[in-house]
């Protein structure tokens, strides 16, 4: 709030209660990956030492290891994040492209239906969707998992509003150089929108790596587990009370969204707190 | 850029001129088709049969579907579970929301007022919103275990008898609550900062000069009133994003001890998907769609007639 430079006391004291607070938020994350490196007796006793005696040991992450397939259910996270954002990408661009640039009849009915499908939050389809899908035969598939999400109004509305910013004679250039629409969408629009497609790419990763609630609907049994819920999994199937190695199983499946938005942190809040205005 | 992926193929000029506004509405109508074909069958049919659901007594796997009326609307109101459900999300929302929205505008400020630090310190906060919230889940579960878990420990040394957090139902919602509020501050901070960023800070001189000497007196008369926008936005999608609650009472608690940590989305997803009660699910599910539905209003009415910065 200051202009002027503040006297060094306030600004003293505003580092040390932050870095303080931040130490407190990063506590789960500290105890996790110390539990996870601690033998089951030195977490029995409850002793306040983060440093595991005797330097720690890998012994969890073996057992993690050798118990379940963590790069199948690795892999499958992603599988159906890539699935789910390329057919999102797919049907959303070129619509989205086609609200903002062209003259076509119906034109406000599809803005409409978007604007009334941001509404709707995504868990109230999800019953008739797991009743069609049940009955089709797919449910433990990827397919399953994938589907549903494969349309987003939300990208759909964030791509027309993009699109309505680019210029028109980028669009007219191109026609005259005697390219069709579909072309134009992919060569010209695409590479133009990169930084709402890399937005929206995030948001979208984030969310259905991290989601529960439709892979515990969709999917039963390992085989096509996704990350979250492997974890459940081993929870109830291997580990129970072992905290060292349901520990060790939680920094595998949680670290590699964690270590990309280290890598790439003003990319990811921007993608998410920007597109993610949805929520 | 534009230049490169153009391709110059201007001989073929004439022809594509000639197309008109007929080819447009075709192009219109092709590019939009498998967005609305995909949009109709997995969003508007859905959706609409969730609706229709509601009002019957449909089953999996029962043989035949009666349309009932407001039967299941009816029983929701004496089943002392979905009472509890509701009461559970009301309580929830409001403590996660007020608390993560002042201890993120707290924040903000903080961190706007830093010069150093400031990246660093959004990220430390904006690192919950991101990562795997089964596997912080976990976490969660053994830094708050009763016997072993390190809180509990650290209160044991300082003399205090730590509760069973979790498997309490005194504190089991508080302590859902309060992962919540960790999960939802750098969300809500990220959006603050966004905020603060558009003050002009002319403004802030511009009150010094006048004579508003302390910084609480420039907080209330310059930035509050110009966050206005912002602090009603970042109200309403937290509390949209905390009646979802759904993860943490998932992994942690199911919903217990004694229904004292049961909320409504995982309340439809027992009654839909552990019983196959599927309308009575989807009448639950059409409660939590109309209060979500409800804040929205509450936004947009709100918006129309206070802001007046934007």
């Amino acid at each position: 709030m200051a202009e002027r430079p503040s006297q060094p006391g306030a600004e003293l004291a505003r580092l040390l209660f932050l870095g303080l607070l931040g130490l407190l938020f990063l506590m789960p994350y500290i105890w996790m990956i110390s539990a996870s490196l601690k033998p089951l007796d030195e977490i029995f006793r409850a002793s306040l030492n983060l440093i595991p005696e005797g330097g720690g040991t890998l012994r969890n992450y073996a057992r993690v290891l050798a118990e379940v397939p963590v790069a199948q259910y690795l892999w499958n996270g992603i599988v159906v994040c890539a699935g789910i954002l390329l057919f999102q990408l797919m049907f959303a661009v070129p619509a989205g492209y086609a609200i903002a640039k062209l003259n076509f009849p119906g034109r406000e009915w599809v803005f409409g239906a978007v604007m009334l499908g941001l509404l709707v939050p995504h868990h109230v389809p999800a019953l008739p969707l797991y009743v069609g899908l049940s009955w089709l035969g797919w449910l433990n598939t990827y397919a399953s998992l994938i589907i549903p999400s494969t349309i987003s109004v939300f990208a759909i509305f964030l791509f027309r509003q993009f699109f309505k910013a680019l210029p028109d004679e980028l669009i007219h250039a191109a026609r005259i150089d005697g390219m069709g629409e579909l072309s134009i969408v992919w060569r010209v629009i695409m590479p133009n929108a990169l930084p709402a497609a890399t937005a929206f790419a995030i948001f979208s990763v984030v969310a259905h790596w991290n989601d529960l609630f439709w892979p515990l609907i969709a999917v039963t049994g390992h085989e096509r587990a996704t990350p979250a819920l492997a974890i459940l999994y081993y929870r109830s199937e291997e580990a129970g009370d072992d905290f060292g190695a349901l520990m060790a199983a939680s920094v595998i499946m949680t670290a590699p969204l964690v270590l990309a938005f280290l890598l790439a942190q003003r990319r990811f809040v921007e993608g998410i707190a920007t597109t993610g205005l949805k929520g | 850029m534009p230049e490169a992926a153009l391709p110059a193929r201007a001989l073929r000029a004439p022809a594509s001129q000639a197309r008109g506004a007929r080819g447009e509405a075709l192009a219109g109508l092709f590019l939009t088709l498998p967005a609305g074909i995909s949009y109709v069958l997995l969003l508007l049919l859905p959706t609409i049969a969730a609706v229709l659901l509601a009002f019957t007594d449909y089953e999996l796997g029962a043989p035949d579907v009666r349309w009932i009326g407001i039967e299941n609307f009816r029983e929701l109101v004496d089943d002392r579970g979905f009472v509890i459900s509701l009461r559970n999300t009301i309580v929830y929302v409001g403590i996660v929301a007020p608390a993560s929205i002042a201890g993120a505008l707290v924040l903000a400020l903080l961190i706007e007022a830093t010069t150093r630090g400031k990246a660093l310190f959004r990220a430390v906060f904006f690192l919950p919103v991101v990562s795997l919230p089964v596997g912080m889940a976990t976490a969660w579960q053994y830094l708050l275990h009763p016997t072993i878990g390190p809180v509990n420990a650290f209160l044991r040394d300082v003399g205090v008898a730590g509760p069973a957090w979790l498997t309490s139902s005194d504190t089991v919602l508080l302590s859902l609550a309060f992962i919540g509020i960790w999960e939802a501050i750098g969300f809500n901070l990220v959006l603050f900062l966004a905020g603060l960023t558009a003050i002009p800070r002319e403004l802030h001189q511009a009150a010094e000069v006048d004579g508003v000497r302390s910084a609480w007196e420039r907080f209330r008369l310059v930035t509050w009133p110009l966050l206005g926008p912002t602090t009603l936005f970042v109200v309403t999608i937290t509390m949209i994003r905390s009646v979802r609650v759904f993860d943490s009472v998932a992994v942690l608690t199911q919903g217990g001890p004694n229904r004292a940590s049961e909320v409504l989305l995982y309340t439809m997803y027992t009654e839909g998907f552990t019983f196959f009660r599927l309308g009575y699910s989807a009448a639950i599910t059409l409660v939590f769609l109309v209060i979500v539905l409800g804040l929205m209003l509450l936004q947009t009415k709100v918006l129309d007639r206070r802001v007046h910065y934007g």
